[in-house]
């Protein structure tokens, strides 16, 4: 029972995310030409609300539905995994125009080339978990 | 209502409701990060038992596959009922750069001539739907999160890591469309 609110929320993120188009291999280009507002308001507005909504559960102490405060891990610093592992996956999402979540929601708009996507992003992941001592972070 | 709902969605109304899912995810006890969902998938088939890596106990984690799968029917939802089926309204200026290199069909939410099944087995589709995959997943687990994890919730909690990883994803993603991509489109 406690996964099926998981599952509504992540229908609300599929339809949020097709019907602005955030899933479009045409915004993710238009965005990375500098040539439309449209995805850095999405990305701007979703950062002021959450700044607005992180500050006030922390503020207040905001509980989960199991009584549990809410807890904001810091990430630990450093500049080489987030600067290399960036890089690498900006390429991979301006060559497919899509970040992990729109993978998903744009197999369920019927872009079923999108398994293949899918598929290899978790044998990436996969990799990375193999080669993972071996690199800089 | 529905004619109302399957039109675009202005840009405010997108970032308003990222940040509701957000807000909903930690106050289920969860957090917004979707690529962390990949992991999972990998520990989920029992690949904790040659990389350590994954050796954790998904179960946990589980809620997060269940909300990727949501998405997957959000999409299906949003594609079939909520759909007016225009073009994207994407800038002009775009429309030409893509012309200029090739794209000719500007309809659905990606170009059919890189997108479309019958695209998987050629050259070009090896590379922007497995390569492109790939870098993706690897990407984002070295960086130790995506657009979700570190563009929404580690800047929404002012995290510098976050900032840099935001950094990267743009360098590797202006790398792409400017250099890279002029060359393999013409695949």
């Amino acid at each position: 029972m406690k996964l099926i609110k998981f599952f509504l929320i992540g229908i609300l993120f599929g339809i949020i995310l097709t019907k602005s188009e955030v899933v479009s291999w045409f915004r993710i280009q238009e965005m990375f030409r500098f040539q439309a507002f449209h995805m850095y308001g999405v990305i701007g507005t979703a950062v002021a609300l959450g700044i607005v909504i992180v500050a006030v559960m922390k503020r207040t102490k905001f509980k989960t539905i199991y009584g549990n405060e809410v807890v904001f891990n810091p990430k630990n610093m450093s500049i080489y995994r987030y600067l290399f592992g960036g890089i690498i996956f900006g390429l991979g999402w301006a060559l497919t125009g899509a970040c992990p979540g729109p993978i998903f929601i744009l197999i369920g708009n019927g872009y079923l080339a999108f398994i293949v996507v899918a598929i290899s992003a978790v044998l990436g992941t996969l990799a990375y978990g193999a080669v993972r001592s071996k690199l800089p972070h | 209502m529905l004619e109302l709902l399957s039109q675009p969605w202005p840009w405010y109304i997108a970032g308003a409701g990222i940040a509701l899912v957000m807000f909903l995810l930690l106050w289920f006890g969860g957090e917004f990060g979707v690529s962390g969902a990949l992991g999972t998938m990998c520990s989920m088939c029992g690949a904790g038992k040659k990389v350590p890596f994954f050796n954790v106990n998904w179960h946990n984690q589980l809620w997060n596959v269940v909300f990727v799968f949501g998405g997957l029917v959000g999409g299906f939802i949003a594609g079939h009922w909520l759909n007016s089926g225009a073009n994207i309204q994407i800038s002009q200026a775009t429309v030409q750069d893509l012309q200029a290199l090739g794209i000719t069909n500007f309809s659905g939410l990606a170009p059919a001539e890189i997108f479309g099944t019958d695209q998987i087995l050629t050259l070009r589709g090896f590379i922007f739907l497995v390569i492109g995959g790939f870098l993706v997943g690897f990407g984002t687990r070295y960086a130790g999160g995506c657009t979700s994890g570190h563009a929404i919730s580690g800047l929404s909690n002012l995290q510098l890591p976050s900032l840099i990883a935001v950094i990267g994803f743009f360098i590797g993603g202006l790398l792409m469309t400017h250099l890279l991509l002029p060359f393999l489109i013409g695949l």
